[in-house]
């Protein structure tokens, strides 16, 4: 699936190849917020294909418009105009309820702030998400298990979400999004409340979710989290500015000539 | 300077010091060049901060071991007691995003991805092998490296609001 991914998404090859492996597809979306007779546009026309399994980042500086298409991907905002395509189907013309069966059934959501429902246990709030996502009360409790067990929580199932520490919540979260085998997970900055051990927590998580075949799109403004994914879109003033493949990770030769170095690896003196 | 400093603990030929400088700074830092440390070796011993001698060895060519003299001693401390000025006004990209209208190009915004797509490169490079070494002073450079990486990316959007 990872192979697949890095070879078909080059910057210009989008639109050639629209084939069953394309699982999400926007084209000309675009979204006007109106306060007190100012329009401002946040999104000024993105074309996007993400295919399964595919694993990409969006990128950009605040107000670049990022996270509202993310929340325009997941219908939390409808777009002003242009076209949303998920699983072959259209659905930027949904209404609110079925945004929100499609999501329960489809979508996994991370966002920043965790979201957990803060009065049910850690176990409760990944098996809700599991029965709304379509289980039955049995595969809803394996489901939970197991997903607690794989993201190191099983310990900490049956405490209240404030009693863990944010990485511990964002896994919480991250257990949440996936425990309906969702075919997309949407992530809005899942590590921007976190330590840099809760990221590399969360991080290695979403990675490990991708190896395992799981298209995800996630918005952040830190390279280092973006560089987890095989595909780094820029975003700049509601615009693609740049969607670029990143190679596989290489370890620098040992042997190379230090002149052809980047300079940030150069001792100086 | 930094060989001055590994000889300040106990004397050492060249190719010790070689092994040193990897085993301190680990896999991402470029593997010094032996050729390069006898060079510069000999250029500390003229300038009076080393000295040498030969040792004899039985089975072996005898090698030449190096020690630090008081000069070299207290060249060393100044070099450790003074702030580091990195060169980072001296930016070659920079020059070129600046000069690039002379030189008959005028996509901006083409310059601007193509560094920026190998800056990303370099962070998942150096990401990658940050996630197989062990903590201290290596995975520090590596962690450093990866936050100028970062910062090379704000600003190259800072260029981008300005310039294109």
């Amino acid at each position: 699936m990872i192979g697949v991914g890095a070879t078909h998404h080059g910057a210009t090859h989008h639109e050639a190849d629209l084939g069953q492996s394309v699982l999400l597809k926007a084209s000309g979306i675009t979204k006007t917020f109106r306060a007190d007779g100012v329009s401002v546009p946040a999104v000024r026309g993105v074309d996007l294909v993400l295919r399964r399994g595919e694993f990409a980042a969006i990128m950009g500086p605040s107000g670049s418009g990022k996270s509202t298409l993310l929340h325009l991907l997941g219908g939390l905002e409808r777009p002003t105009s242009g076209e949303i395509w998920l699983d072959g189907r259209r659905v930027d013309g949904l209404s609110q309820a079925k945004w929100a069966v499609l999501r329960r059934r489809h979508i996994g959501f991370v966002f920043q702030f965790f979201n957990l429902v803060s009065n049910m246990t850690v176990a409760d709030n990944v098996e809700l998400a599991a029965l709304m996502g379509g289980a039955n009360k049995r595969q809803a409790r394996e489901r939970r298990d197991e997903l607690l067990a794989d993201l190191g929580l099983s310990a900490k199932a049956d405490a209240a979400p404030a009693r863990l520490s944010g990485g511990e919540q964002q896994r919480v979260a991250l257990a949440r999004a996936l425990a309906n085998r969702p075919s997309l997970l949407l992530a809005d900055e899942p590590t921007g409340n976190l330590d840099s051990a809760g990221s590399q927590s969360v991080l290695r998580l979403i990675t490990r979710a991708h190896a395992d075949g799981q298209a995800i799109l996630l918005v952040t403004h830190d390279a280092r989290v973006a560089c987890a994914a095989e595909r780094v879109i820029s975003l700049f003033d509601g615009m693609v500015a740049d969607d670029a493949a990143m190679r596989p990770p290489r370890r620098p030769p040992a042997a190379r000539p230090s002149a052809t170095l980047p300079a940030v690896l150069r001792l100086r003196g | 300077m930094p060989l001055l400093a590994l000889l300040a603990k106990e004397p050492a030929h060249g190719y010790e010091l070689k092994i040193l400088l990897e085993q301190i700074f680990g896999e991402a830092y470029p593997s010094p060049n032996i050729g390069q440390i006898y060079v510069t070796l000999q250029r500390l011993e003229r300038g009076g901060l080393v000295a040498s001698q030969d040792v004899v060895q039985q089975t072996r060519p005898n090698k030449r071991v190096y020690e630090l003299t008081d000069a070299g001693r207290e060249a060393l401390a100044t070099w450790v007691d003074r702030p580091s000025h990195g060169p980072r006004i001296r930016d070659d990209f920079f020059m070129k995003l600046a000069l690039s209208p002379l030189a008959g190009s005028t996509d901006r915004l083409a310059l601007i991805n193509r560094q920026r797509r190998d800056y990303l490169n370099q962070i998942r490079s150096l990401s990658a092998l940050a996630s197989v070494t062990e903590p201290g002073i290596a995975r520090l450079l590596i962690e450093g490296a990866m936050l100028h990486l970062q910062a090379d990316l704000d600003w190259l959007e800072r260029c981008q609001e300005e310039l294109v």
